[in-house]
């Protein structure tokens, strides 16, 4: 895969080169209230377009797949919940870890039909809630089961997957499965699961992207969430930067109005010209606050660019999505999905 | 005409001297530590003692508390306003989980059982990993400072969890499971002082037993074994506890703040939030609405003033204008959508009184920025 390079402009033709060829498993992660499931919903959308098959899978139970596509709470059963522009399936699941240690249970030893005497006995509360690591590696290893699996004839049942991961604070530990265990396992068929998982997640097929605000918490997090992540050995992808508002303004004014200078009485005229005020008094109040609103933005414009600058420290390719004006609805997860192409992510 | 909240009287609540614990929670990312540090400094600025007990603060937020490390003991935060003469004082501290449940272990247990528990492989990997540990460890710290009585009011953020209620559940999880079948399974060969493992078990028990180790090895399970019977001794102390610190929270003296931010998920977990609180009897003050945007000139629509711009660029006059109206207008839609999400929550719980915090330029990094937090919160 070559070094990749971000904002190099869409193009539409068949044989596209995006960012993140080769890469099967896209887990989002982001700090809370930076919208991942909504750009993990989008990705999974972008990916799929053009007639492929991607599963979105959840892992920390709180349906907010089913939320950003306004659909009824997701079963632990994969389901298509979505069709992209140009005919490719959007699949879900909900991975519930009691579920999956069930499966994992029936798949690998063949026991079957012990699951209600291991619930009743507290087995599976236990391995779920209680045993350290252990439900991040059956989460992770369902999902990473869904990378792996080929139908009847060889073939990969499905192009790519996206994981709505847990948040940045908690990604590395998350992800680091085998560190994760090993407390619960050294040796035996949990390490040995843990290790088959932690292949998949370690390798070029996967990339661990991070969705971010241009604001300071965020962009630390993800800063940290990097660097822990290269410090751990998994593959970074790309940092998403959400809900990006255009500066609206020339650079000029923006300077000024960052240092307090911004000239309301030419505003005040624009606003008589625009037939927006009755009297004169009534057009400079006006024009004083929205010139004060003007010197918020600046500002505002302003922290975001050093946020900008601090994010270039990561060296990892970033694209931007808008702000929706009228929120993460379906429509909106579209449009992202189409920005999302438009910079060459897939 | 909008449905009108209550409004949060926060200074009524910080000065009444029976408040005696403030639990600050809500989703990831909506301002939880800054809320808990600036009702903490405001508290303490109106003559209370104070302290904050934080979870995981962001590194300039703990820096503003003069946190640096780790070290789960109170440390005082200097240049609190009115300190002296007011007799108010700040404190904060930042939870140590794994230190916080050895403290425990060897509160409830007699030397050699408790150096069995703290050396044991599983116990080690349990208290520094456990998905709930830190939600139960909070729950404990604030049940120890309380008792302590040495501060008036204790200001509490909850964990970054991935349901923003596990903190409730995590006794209960506790409890549950050191109550189980499965503990009778793991402590019975122990207690039956046999050799062979599940000798005396029954069959449902041995087949269980026989997958557990098919699972996770013999190994694992002896160390789990050992853990669990060595802890069997404390279990009384452990559920005592967290039952006692359960009944704090429901107690008179406990006001539960809910933090969201005006967007359509941290206010709909705000409203589960408030319904769960209800469920348990846990005694709610009120929700924080924080990074509300507030127009500065209200009185000029959305609509009107892009109708303007347009018709601005339409002769091509006042480009800048044109700009300023767009800006604006965005802004208009900006803050009649977070009034949408508010009215919504007000709709479903119309008694709930909020506060609210608009949006900050920048980060709060120092007590002035906290205490202007507080005025705000306040006013």
């Amino acid at each position: 895969m070559s070094q990749p390079t971000s904002s190099r402009g869409g193009s539409n033709g068949e044989a596209r080169d995006t960012d993140w060829d080769g890469v099967r498993l896209h887990v989002v992660s982001g700090k809370g209230g930076t919208g991942k499931t909504t750009v993990a919903a989008a990705l999974a959308l972008a990916l799929a377009a053009g007639g492929r098959k991607v599963l979105l899978v959840e892992v920390e139970g709180r349906q907010g797949i089913a939320q950003a596509f306004d659909l009824p709470p997701l079963p632990y059963e994969e389901r298509k919940i979505a069709v992209a522009p140009g005919g490719g399936d959007v699949y879900a699941l909900a991975v519930d870890p009691e579920e999956a240690m069930l499966e994992y249970l029936e798949m690998f030893y063949g026991i079957k039909r012990v699951g209600k005497a291991l619930t009743r006995m507290g087995v599976v509360d236990f391995a779920t809630t209680i045993a350290p690591g252990l439900r991040d590696v059956l989460v992770t290893g369902k999902t990473s089961e869904a990378v792996r699996r080929r139908d009847k004839l060889g073939r990969r049942v499905y192009d790519a997957v996206v994981m709505d991961a847990p948040p940045t604070g908690r990604i590395s530990r998350f992800l680091n499965v085998t560190q994760e265990v090993a407390g619960l396992a050294r040796v035996g068929p949990i390490k040995n699961h843990a290790d088959l998982v932690r292949g998949v997640l370690a390798s070029p097929e996967t990339a661990v992207h991070f969705v971010t605000l241009l604001e300071e918490m965020p962009v630390q997090e993800t800063l940290d969430g990097i660097e822990e992540l290269r410090t751990t050995g998994l593959p970074v992808g790309g940092v998403f930067v959400n809900m990006v508002r255009p500066a609206g303004l020339p650079e000029g004014v923006l300077k000024a109005a960052c240092q307090g200078r911004f000239d309301s009485a030419e505003l005040a005229l624009g606003l008589k010209a625009a037939g927006l005020t009755d009297g004169r008094a009534d057009a400079s109040a006006v024009a004083e606050a929205l010139a004060r609103e003007v010197c918020e933005h600046a500002q505002r414009t302003e922290l975001e660019k050093r946020e900008r600058v601090a994010l270039e420290e990561a060296d990892v390719p970033r694209y931007d999505l808008p702000l929706l004006p009228d929120g993460a609805d379906l429509a909106g997860l579209y449009e992202l999905a189409d920005a999302l192409r438009a910079q060459c992510v897939v | 005409m909008t449905r009108t909240a209550p409004a949060l009287d926060i200074d009524a609540i910080l000065d009444d001297p029976d408040t005696r614990i403030i639990v600050c929670c809500g989703s990831g990312g909506v301002g939880k530590t800054t809320t808990a540090a600036a009702l903490g400094l405001r508290a303490a600025e109106r003559g209370r003692s104070v302290v904050v007990l934080t979870v995981d603060p962001a590194r300039r937020l703990a820096q503003a508390m003069g946190l640096t490390e780790l070290d789960n003991t109170p440390r005082r935060v200097h240049g609190v306003d009115g300190a002296g003469e007011a007799g108010g004082e700040l404190h904060a501290m930042m939870l140590d989980m794994k230190r916080t449940f050895d403290e425990i272990i060897e509160a409830h247990a007699d030397p050699e059982r408790a150096q069995q528990i703290l050396t044991n492989p599983f116990y080690q990997s349990l208290s520094s990993s456990f998905s709930g540990t830190q939600e139960y460890m909070a729950m404990e710290k604030l049940g120890q400072l309380r008792r302590s009585n040495e501060w008036d009011l204790i200001v509490v953020d909850t964990p970054p969890s991935r349901s923003a209620l596990d903190f409730l559940d995590a006794p209960e999880r506790l409890g549950r499971f050191l109550d189980g079948r499965l503990i009778r399974i793991l402590t019975a060969p122990a207690k039956a002082g046999g050799r062979s493992a599940f000798k005396l078990l029954n069959a449902g028990f041995g087949m269980v037993a026989g997958i557990l180790t098919k699972v996770i090895g013999a190994q694992v399970l002896r160390d789990i074994q050992m853990f669990v019977t060595a802890l069997d001794a404390v279990f009384g102390g452990f559920r005592q506890r967290a039952e006692q610190t359960y009944r704090l929270l429901q107690a008179p003296g406990t006001a539960f703040v809910v933090v969201a931010a005006p967007e359509r998920d941290a206010m709909r977990e705000a409203s589960y939030f408030v319904e769960r609180l209800a469920d348990e009897r846990m005694p709610l003050a009120g929700l924080v609405v924080n990074r509300v945007h507030r127009p500065l000139a209200p009185s000029l629509s959305a609509a009107r003033s892009s109708a303007a711009a347009e018709d601005l660029d339409a002769r091509g006059e006042h480009e800048l204008t044109a700009a300023v109206l767009r800006l604006h207008a965005g802004r208009m839609q900006l803050a009649s959508r977070e009034q949408r999400q508010q009215e919504h929550f007000t709709s479903a719980h119309p008694t709930v009184p909020i506060a609210q915090v608009p949006a900050m330029p920048e980060d709060v990094h120092d007590l002035a920025g906290l205490r202007q937090i507080g005025q705000l919160l306040a006013s």
